[in-house]
């Protein structure tokens, strides 16, 4: 991998982000910036959960591995945005009481769901590192499974939120909804083969 | 127009600040979801509504037509809707529904009434009284405004009619034209258009009851629920239902479309209480708009938002918590 494509990739992902900060501290995002900023980093998390998903089919279909160079990167900004729009929540929705943020999780369970799919990204985040990586060797490839799961529970999330028009929901659940069917089916496939 | 209708004399254009500050938000949104495209992004608002109106100022005092709380900017009352037949996000009614044809309108009164029949658009702002009211707005998902409405009340309209002994519940009906409501030619909606709300006679002839045709002064922007929308203060604001083509007075509870969507989450009366909790929201607490992001405006919501001595006797003996 190129150094120069790294940092433009690096660069990419930060500009949604850099963009709505700016916003946000200049009072431009309209008359409600907690649902902008929720929505807008909800939607960045997902895309680049997509994308760190994708780096093996790429690879696999095309023979193309630079994705899978900069997949750390991509899963480490899905993380990102993933905490900036669990910290939206707890600012903007709950005023930052303990009471309300354990009460919102217990009784809305497409919020409770949203925090799994946050929770099971947090032990990927903190073994990302390549020391981590060596250490864990074998066990390190089977924890990082756990991003299927973040996937599964991203797409309910997503779902369930929908008040009633389904759309995007249904787009982003397709898509990640193959790219785990196209795991499963390798995974067969090498059972097959290891026969 | 009419007499209750006055044109002005230089292009609403030349003398409409509000104007540019509606593109300027909308460039500004777009460009929060595409940073990358934003500066492509061209604005493709027209402005609607907008005409000035005659009206009087509603009384202060103990009616509730009045609160003296700071009130939400026109720019953002006109630039955050919910108005499903446009779309889901909130910018989509400001940008998509200025092509919705609201002049010819007809509104249609029928059912349990003694003389059924058809309201023009000129027989609506001409034919009335208005006046100024100024409402809190509570929305189920947990924000609300302070919106100054113009108006006249529901009972007046429906007196007009003459509704009969029979008649115990009021229906409403907003416009379906698909040709002009992009969010209603979509695939992936649950909704089962035309949208539908309803109020029982009692609350429909309560003077706080609204039928507004305009805000700030003019008519209604599209986005808003042009040209006639209904707007019940101390009900959540799904209720308020917009740019209506049809009301039917009926013997039993009409169904409603939330109710229809789903009914563990919408009640037929959605009255405004910080004691009856949503699913999908809490309902103790609300920001109140403009919000911040430094200070989110987060404010306790009240029972009926505030108009407890204005209609809890409408409500007496029932449990509140089952008939939410």
């Amino acid at each position: 991998m190129k150094p120069w494509l790294r940092a433009v990739v690096f660069i990419t992902a930060l500009i949604p982000f850099l963009v709505l900060f700016i916003q946000a501290i200049g009072d431009r995002l309209g008359p409600d910036p907690g649902e902008v900023i929720m929505h807008v980093t909800g939607e960045w998390a997902i895309r680049l959960l997509v994308l760190t998903l994708l780096a093996s089919p790429v690879k696999a279909w095309f023979g193309w591995s630079g994705l899978l160079l900069l997949r750390r990167m991509l899963g480490l900004y899905t993380f990102f945005y993933g905490c900036i729009h669990l910290l939206t929540f707890a600012h903007f929705y709950t005023g930052w009481e303990a009471v309300a943020v354990i009460s919102e999780l217990v009784e809305r369970p497409y919020i409770a769901v949203g925090f799994a799919a946050w929770l099971a990204m947090l032990p990927l985040a903190i073994t990302s590192t390549k020391a981590m990586q060596r250490r864990l060797k074998r066990r390190w490839l089977v924890l990082h499974r756990l991003v299927y799961g973040t996937a599964a529970l991203a797409c309910l999330h997503l779902l369930w939120q929908a008040r009633s028009d389904i759309g995007d929901a249904l787009i982003y659940s397709v898509v990640l909804g193959s790219l785990l069917l196209w795991r499963v089916h390798r995974a067969r496939k090498r059972a097959v083969v290891s026969c | 127009m009419s007499a209750g209708l006055i044109v002005p004399p230089i292009p609403s254009s030349e003398i409409t600040p509000e104007s540019i500050y509606l593109k300027r938000r909308q460039f500004l949104s777009a460009a929060a979801v595409w940073p990358l495209a934003a500066a492509g992004v061209s604005a493709a608002a027209t402005e609607t509504g907008g005409k000035l109106l005659q009206y009087q100022h509603a009384q202060v005092g103990d009616g509730g037509f009045h609160t003296a709380e700071s009130k939400t900017p026109l720019e953002d009352v006109s630039a955050y809707c919910n108005f499903y037949e446009f779309g889901t996000d909130k910018t989509d009614p400001t940008k998509h529904s200025y092509n919705m044809t609201t002049d010819p309108w007809s509104l249609t009164v029928k059912g349990e009434v003694g003389k059924p029949g058809k309201l023009h658009l000129e027989d609506i702002l001409q034919g009335f009284q208005l006046e100024e009211r100024i409402y809190r707005l509570r929305c189920v998902e947990a924000w609300s405004m302070v919106v100054p409405w113009v108006g006249f009340s529901l009972a007046e309209l429906l007196k007009r009619f003459e509704p009969t002994s029979d008649a115990r519940y009021v229906a409403f009906e907003t416009l379906y034209r698909p040709k002009e409501m992009r969010g209603t030619r979509s695939y992936t909606s649950t909704i089962d258009w035309p949208y539908r709300e309803g109020l029982r006679l009692d609350e429909a002839m309560h003077p706080l009851s609204l039928m507004a045709v305009g805000l700030y002064g003019k008519t209604l922007p599209n986005q808003n629920g042009a040209p006639i929308r209904l707007v019940v203060p101390w009900k959540y604001g799904f209720k308020s239902i917009k740019s209506i083509v049809g009301i039917r007075l009926t013997r039993s509870q009409p169904k409603t479309s939330w109710q229809g969507l789903a009914p563990h989450e919408y009640g037929f009366y959605a009255n405004v209480n910080p004691e009856v909790d949503h699913p999908r929201w809490s309902q103790k607490s609300e920001r109140r708009l403009p919000s911040g992001f430094f200070d989110p405006n987060r404010i306790p919501t009240q029972k009926f938002n505030g108009y407890s001595a204005q209609v809890a006797q409408l409500y007496q003996g029932m449990d509140l918590s089952k008939l939410y």
